[in-house]
């Protein structure tokens, strides 16, 4: 997404305010005393009023920085961590939390290093989390700008659809699809799966958010100037929609992540030797007495969900329209 | 509101009929039944893998094949398991009894649990309370259920092997053979299961009541019944948490229905024997039909708890008409 930056501006058409109308005269007035005293007038566009907002929203930017230092970590992961995650070391078996050879997540059933076997298991599930977001979040945007644009057979098919989908948990499908095609899936595999049954949900926002914004005014005024269906779908109707969207697009990457820590967990997730942290859990299941091999990558698990949800819900208030106020 | 319940009862007719026909088109697709047999010198001859085949429909078409499983479901109740040959009904109804006492009592629980501590954060909003109670409930929704359910598993095995003392245990339904549904025994098998499912459980209501009682609170007629000096008791009591209640009766309809068909996790790492124990267990075996009557099993229950909780939705809040 670009963003429009904030620049100073002389006195030329009046500056969007937040809500995106024309501003009032006697707002202007004042921006021009403002000026003529020569104070800085910046516009603001919707974009830096939303990141104004998000920056301002502490529990998001926590967040952030959390995810920045996780997915950080998982995506340098051959830098960072301390061994690689196959590295056995037979004389050193199931070793508690210790600074002794930087083993501070301890060591597992075959003396690898558990921190590191960590951190290679964030890197696969941020490759799954982040790559089902954008995947399906982009899938699910066009099937539903189509949908909700065009109506028609279309849009029925894919109603039908999401009804099929909906009789069934989504742990129930995807462990069926998962235990029947992925017997020993590479992460792709896995990615292929979560992200085929993901789309559905985003296609149903967006064409919802569709139907309503294809009735209003601006658009029939882009017909009226003869603006073709593509350019009206995706430059006129797609910018409003994008506050959602970005906002479900982003907790999607954590539901991505769990749902193949589910997958994984049970048995039907990414095989060896490819950790995952749902795996990691997994493995350490056998060995309840040697608590780090469960309690850790479960504790990661559990903050990267949380930091996801923070910035989630600091992206709701700073891009949803109906929620103007700004966090405190 | 008759017609329209008859009209969603009708909907959900080819709604269920696709769901199974797609189903059985992938699983029957994906997995072969008579792959132990083909792999095991003894029992590959031709003939014999020819006669199972014909027996068990596995030579025709797809589409009648679906046909022959449809009658087994309605005729034989699910049919027969095509690796044990043996009735799926009475195994899959043992596990639905158990996913039942497990289910029902884990939601009774979170229920009352998070109604309760929704009015009271809302009440007290922004109050040490509420923010305590908010964050655990962030917590306990961010938490996977497996890793909360291993944490307790972990506790309660170190609890016995460091004092010996048996409080909880970790897995199955009963220690001895004979199974008793209200017994102490099953009550300290169940404890841990049940308490994973309603943090879980809980931490859903509780934001919610939260979110709908403060949604309540400022609404105008609350501020008329505090205006014309009703006791502030009265107020939340008749005015407020009436209003609130109705969209978690529709979420714990929904919930309800999910759970019944999916404490999937829970119950295989505590080993019991319910519904989403044997969901995956079959699924291991790749038991073709068992998996499917357990689909079908948790599509119905879906549907009739969605449809519950519209009917619900409709009878509590006269605002809603169907027709």
């Amino acid at each position: 997404m670009t963003e429009p930056t904030a620049t100073p501006v002389e006195l030329g058409p009046p500056p969007a305010l937040v809500d995106g109308n024309g501003m009032p005269d006697a707002v202007a007035a004042d921006v021009n005393v403002a000026a003529a005293e020569g104070m800085e007038v910046k516009t603001r566009s919707q974009w830096s009023y939303a990141r104004r907002r998000f920056f301002r929203h502490r529990l998001a930017i926590i967040g952030l920085f959390g995810l920045i230092v996780i997915f950080g970590a998982g995506a340098f992961a051959n830098l960072v961590a301390p061994y690689t995650f196959d590295q056995i070391d037979l004389t050193n078996v199931l070793h508690s939390p210790t600074t002794v050879g930087h083993h501070y997540f301890g060591t597992d059933e075959i003396g690898r290093d558990y921190l590191s076997r960590v951190i290679y298991g964030i890197r696969t599930s941020e490759q799954v989390g982040l790559v089902v977001a954008v995947v399906s979040t982009l899938f699910g945007l066009f099937i539903g700008a189509i949908a909700g644009y065009y109506r028609g057979w279309i849009d029925n098919v894919i109603m039908r659809i999401t009804d099929l989908i909906l009789t069934l948990p989504v742990l129930v499908v995807l462990l069926t699809v998962a235990a029947l095609i992925g017997r020993s899936s590479s992460v792709w595999t896995i990615v292929a799966i979560l992200a085929a049954f993901y789309w559905t949900p985003i296609a149903r926002i967006v064409r919802g958010v569709f139907l309503s914004l294809r009735e209003k005014e601006y658009v029939e005024a882009a017909k009226a100037v003869g603006a073709g269906d593509l350019r009206i779908m995706f430059r006129h109707i797609l910018p409003n929609t994008l506050g959602p969207i970005i906002v479900n697009g982003t907790l999607a990457v954590a539901d991505a992540i769990i749902l193949e820590a589910f997958l994984s967990f049970l048995g039907f997730g990414i095989a060896d030797p490819t950790p995952s942290l749902g795996k990691l859990v997994n493995g350490g299941q056998q060995y309840p007495q040697d608590w780090w091999l469960t309690v850790l990558p479960g504790l990661v698990l559990v903050m990267i969900v949380i930091c996801v949800n923070f910035v989630g819900d600091g992206l709701r208030d700073a891009l949803d329209p109906q929620q103007r106020r700004v966090r405190a | 509101m008759l017609t329209y319940i008859a009209r969603r009862i009708l909907y959900s007719i080819p709604v269920l009929l696709a769901t199974s026909f797609l189903s059985f088109t992938f699983i029957t697709k994906a997995s072969d039944p008579l792959a132990n047999l083909r792999s095991n010198p003894r029992t590959n001859s031709p003939q014999l893998l020819h006669h199972l085949a014909h027996v068990y429909h596995l030579d025709q078409s797809l589409p009648i094949r679906y046909w022959y499983w449809l009658q087994d479901v309605f005729v034989h109740k699910l049919g027969q398991s095509l690796l044990t040959s043996q009735p799926i009904w009475p195994d899959i109804s043992v596990a639905i009894e158990h996913t039942l006492q497990i289910v029902l009592l884990a939601q009774v629980i979170a229920l009352i649990l998070g109604v309760a501590v929704g009015i009271y954060s809302a009440i007290r909003q922004y109050s040490v309370f509420d923010y305590t109670m908010t964050s655990l409930s962030f917590l306990g929704y961010a938490m996977p259920t497996f890793w909360l359910a291993l944490l307790l598993q972990i506790a309660f095995t170190d609890i016995y092997l460091h004092w010996h003392v048996r409080i909880f245990y970790t897995s199955g339904l009963n220690s001895g053979v004979t199974s008793n549904t209200w017994s102490l025994d099953r009550l300290q098998h169940i404890a841990l299961p049940v308490l994973t499912l309603t943090v879980v459980s809980f931490a859903l209501y509780s934001r919610y009541m939260r979110a709908t009682m403060l949604d309540v609170i400022n609404s105008d007629y609350v501020r008329t019944a505090r205006a014309k000096g009703l006791p502030e008791r009265l107020v939340i009591f008749r005015h407020v948490v009436r209003n609130a209640l109705i969209p978690i009766v529709t979420v714990s309809a929904l919930q309800f229905g999910a759970l019944l068909g999916g404490a999937i996790v829970t119950e295989t790492i505590f080993t019991l024997d319910g519904m989403g124990y044997f969901f995956i267990t079959r699924l291991q075996t790749s038991d073709v039909y068992s998996v499917m009557a357990y689909i079908m099993i948790v599509a119905i229950t879906v549907i009739v708890f969605n449809l519950l909780a519209d009917i619900l939705y409709g009878f509590l809040d006269p605002r809603i008409r169907y027709d």
